[in-house]
């Protein structure tokens, strides 16, 4: 612990709803993101699941739209400090997916992979349980592209960059395996609430 | 934590602190640091600030943007001065780095060619500029931090908002950047989101293969 930083009040309001060290970012939704943006169709574009799992699945964007629909409404937190409320998703959750995959019992962990090369890693226990969802709608539209469109990975509990945008593939995972950021600096689990941001927090 | 140095003002509406770190770990060129501040009543605000300094430079520069309603930009703005102590972490990012021996496209836009600043300053202490090519965007010369130093190591820089030699106000566009790249280059993007997607698109559009693209977006960082 430090002590106040002199003559540092802090001008915003205290929200109980805010992680710690996160503002409301109000109507802004900032787009971060490490590489271009990939323009990718709902024609070429579809999610699998694989690794340890007893039934590899995959599914086209039609077929991922036949499977049932499930949303998500409350808040987004993003590492770079940003919180946004109120947002509305909709897809399919992740449990639909690994409930057709089957992972095997010595699965742990799961890998997201995006179109673009992007990976994250996730303990199993963090993409279920009405926890994550793969998702293709916002505010009742279609997902923009700078926001993962037309797919992305959904996990809102855990800061934004474990949200894959442009999700291809789920590989479950016996071990633990750093992703992209998380070789990069930031922490492997990334839980706002204990302000997980980089490797030691 | 850090000691406060000197506070500079390279242009209008930003600081560049100037910061003596304790046990500091060499940060790699394009890296960041995070500032946090604490209220009185234990109420925490951080944001990131990229590093124009380089490696073997014995102090660490931040260079801070003044956003109108940024809670730590107008602290860090209006507030600091030399022997304050700030609450510092990094360096921060492994991804948006340069390793100082390969070659490398620089495209910033505005205040995003701060990193750029910390590759170049490292390129002259390791002898190797060869390796750089820099362009910039920015509206006006007199808002872009780091001009003279950029203009003197060879930067393309390029005026959206007023003339600049005989070249009228406009964009960067493929024309400008064709010229500069070279196979085996790594591109490095940074600035405003909508400068980021279009600088990156540009290249891609030019045949840069997009694995060789590296971005760092600003989001707002108050």
């Amino acid at each position: 612990m430090t002590g106040p930083t002199r003559g540092f009040l802090g001008r915003r309001r205290r929200d109980p709803r805010l992680p710690p060290g996160q503002y409301d970012a109000g109507r802004d939704w900032p787009v971060l993101t490490a590489e271009p943006t990939p323009r990718i169709t709902p024609e070429t574009w579809s999610i699998s699941v694989d690794g340890h799992v007893e039934q590899p699945v995959s599914w086209t964007w039609d077929e991922a739209h036949q499977l049932p629909r499930s949303e998500y409404r409350g808040a987004i937190h993003c590492v770079t400090t940003w919180s946004k409320f109120d947002t509305w998703f909709a897809g399919v959750s992740v449990d639909t997916l690994l409930e057709a995959a089957r992972p095997t019992a010595d699965a742990q962990f799961v890998m997201a992979t995006s179109k673009t090369g992007y990976t994250t890693n996730l303990p199993l226990e963090d993409v279920t349980g009405g926890k994550a969802w793969i998702v293709w709608e916002y505010d009742g539209g279609p997902l923009p592209i700078e926001h993962g469109g037309p797919v992305r990975m959904l996990v809102p509990h855990l800061y934004f960059w474990k949200s894959a945008k442009w999700i291809s593939r789920l590989t479950l995972m016996a071990r633990d395996q750093p992703g992209f950021w998380e070789q990069n600096g930031y922490h492997d689990r990334g839980d706002p609430w204990r302000e997980q941001r980089y490797q030691g927090d | 934590m850090a000691t406060v140095a000197s506070v500079q003002r390279p242009i209008e509406r930003a600081v560049a602190l100037r910061l003596d770190v304790a046990d500091r770990i060499d940060h790699l060129p394009g890296q960041h640091y995070v500032v946090r501040l604490t209220a009185p009543d234990g109420y925490t605000a951080q944001r990131s600030y990229s590093v124009a300094s380089a490696p073997d430079d014995p102090q660490v520069e931040l260079f801070v943007e003044r956003l109108e309603d940024g809670e730590v930009s107008t602290y860090l703005a209006d507030v600091v001065e030399p022997g304050d102590v700030l609450e510092v972490r990094g360096p921060i990012g492994g991804w948006f780095v340069w390793d100082g021996s390969t070659p490398a496209l620089l495209v910033g836009g505005g205040t995003g060619v701060v990193p750029f600043v910390a590759m170049l300053r490292a390129a002259r202490d390791l002898d190797r500029t060869d390796l750089l090519r820099i362009a910039v965007s920015t509206r006006t010369l007199a808002g872009l931090p780091y001009a003279d130093e950029l203009v003197a190591a060879g930067a393309l820089v390029i005026t959206t908002r007023e003339p600049r030699g005989i070249r009228p106000a406009g964009r960067l566009t493929d024309a400008d950047l064709i010229p500069l790249w070279e196979p085996g280059q790594t591109a490095y993007v940074c600035g405003s989101t909508s400068f980021a997607e279009a600088a990156s698109q540009l290249l891609i559009g030019m045949g840069v293969p997009a694995p060789a693209v590296r971005i760092e977006r600003f989001g707002p960082s108050g």
